[in-house]
């Protein structure tokens, strides 16, 4: 058997060692590399497009490095990809973070702000940004969900909530004042708000399922 | 459902050691960072704060080091504060495996600090570290502030007042510790914690004091605190992080079990 290259991709944006090392965790035998490579990237087996920070420099990022070209081509060739946090939100088709930013337009729908009025069932004020350990309720099968128990918490950090188009790509959901999607899928492409590196045992199940898959759902 | 309140051990770590002393069961080496950690991550804590006090050069490299040791191996997020004073401190902390930095009295000497630490970094791993003292009287409506040097060096800077200035200037996170509590086992200052959690926008973690798993849950519930942080009743082993969350949950706090 030929090992499994993951790449994730770098663009200049934050640490991706978290996301490194937990894939090397789950997956010993894998090569992970972190890149900013296209031909590392396109050689790859399965690649991680991750994300932190203000959606404008990472968006800006993205275009220096020529990746708004290069990630809808490697998603077009049918390789898993799995979009992580503001990763998932580039990969949108408009977030309404830094005055209005365009993004890459590879799931139909917007990323907008949670509001300085969030608030919850009792009328009390929530914080934001949505920081900590929230349930994740799955609405399909999906072999990423595999192992994971429905309503299993992942850990969030964002300001800036996914709502998709497509009510069919939406495969998982949270509630924080709000319902918003945290879990996209569309045939290879999978897309999450949370950080699985970061979420214990159910995050690094998460990116087992994701090493061992084939891209199909 | 809603989001759970977290549960935050904290290692004060000199030269690589954990000091105050750890003592759990079935590990001798005690003071090593990584193992404890470890068990910590094992037992469903919900974060990691790592605090730094080695006041050498040398010893900071092998902070780095540790850091990356737990980071490879624990994936729970993890801060580490203690000496962070340059956007070069935060970027080797980062690059080491921290998710965030706790920035103390950096933010008193320089609050652009912050904001150029936010603006570089992103709110998200940027943490403002608190040291409040009670200054008002018994009796007079409660007034805290700012102390530096380990809550021996008056600021003047009003506690609930800096907390939401360090907000606006781009900290997602606060970390409060009342210094009248550290080391008490009395409980939270539960008054500073309540009046800055309704200051600001942004999540409080409380901490300074706990002596037992009721205090917790005061943090939470009157203290109103998003996370709430303890180091010697866990390190003795007095309470477990499961003890504790089991506690919490009993209490009607919503936690991660």
């Amino acid at each position: 058997m030929s090992t499994n290259r993951i790449a994730v991709i770098d663009y200049g944006m934050g640490n991706l060692h978290s996301v490194a090392s937990a894939l090397e965790h789950v997956a010993p035998e894998a090569q992970v590399t972190i890149t900013s490579e296209r031909a590392v990237i396109e050689q790859a087996d399965r690649v991680i497009f991750p994300g932190v920070g203000a959606i404008r420099d990472c968006m800006a990022e993205i275009r220096n490095s020529g990746f708004d070209a290069l990630v809808p081509e490697v998603i077009a060739s049918g390789k898993p990809v799995l979009g992580i946090c503001v990763g998932m939100q580039a990969l949108m088709d408009h977030s309404e973070e830094n005055n209005g930013v365009e993004c890459l337009g590879q799931l139909p729908g917007t990323v907008k702000f949670f509001g300085k009025n969030l608030l919850d069932e009792q009328g009390e004020h929530l914080k934001v940004p949505h920081m900590g350990w929230n349930q994740v309720s799955q609405l399909t099968d999906h072999p990423l969900w595999q192992g994971i128990e429905n309503g299993s918490r992942f850990y969030f950090v964002h300001s800036f909530y996914v709502q998709a188009e497509k009510r069919e790509q939406v495969v998982g959901r949270c509630h924080y004042g709000l319902d918003f999607d945290v879990a996209l899928s569309d045939r290879n492409l999978f897309a999450v708000q949370f950080h699985p590196e970061k979420s214990h045992t159910a995050g690094l199940q998460l990116l087992k399922n994701f090493v061992n898959w084939n891209g199909r759902v | 459902m809603a989001l759970a309140k977290r549960i935050i051990p904290c290692l004060d770590v000199d030269n690589g050691r954990v000091v105050k002393g750890v003592n759990f069961v079935g590990i001798r080496d005690a003071g090593d960072p990584v193992e404890i950690a470890k068990r910590y991550n094992e037992q469903g804590a919900d974060e990691i704060t790592f605090l730094d006090i080695t006041a050498t050069h040398e010893g900071r490299d092998t902070t780095v080091h540790t850091v990356e040791q737990i980071a490879s191996e624990v994936f729970i997020p993890l801060t580490v504060g203690g000496g962070i004073r340059t956007i070069d401190d935060i970027r080797t902390m980062l690059n080491a495996g921290a998710d965030k930095v706790s920035i103390n009295s950096a933010a008193v000497h320089n609050p652009d600090f912050v904001r150029q630490a936010s603006d570089r970094f992103g709110a998200q791993c940027i943490v403002v570290a608190i040291d409040a003292k009670r200054v008002s009287a018994d009796g007079e409506p409660g007034r805290w502030e700012i102390f530096t040097h380990g809550g021996r060096k008056p600021t003047g800077i009003d506690a609930v007042a800096w907390a939401a200035k360090m907000a606006d200037y781009g900290a997602g996170e606060i970390l409060l510790t009342s210094m009248d509590r550290d080391g008490t086992k009395n409980g939270f200052d539960l008054g500073v914690t309540r009046a800055i959690s309704d200051a600001v926008p942004v999540p409080v973690i409380a901490s300074g004091g706990v002596g037992n798993l009721q205090h917790l849950v005061d943090g939470v519930k009157e203290g109103r605190a998003d996370a709430v942080l303890a180091a010697s009743i866990f390190h003795f082993g007095e309470y477990s992080v499961p003890e504790a969350k089991a506690f919490m949950q009993q209490q009607g706090v919503e936690v991660r079990l």
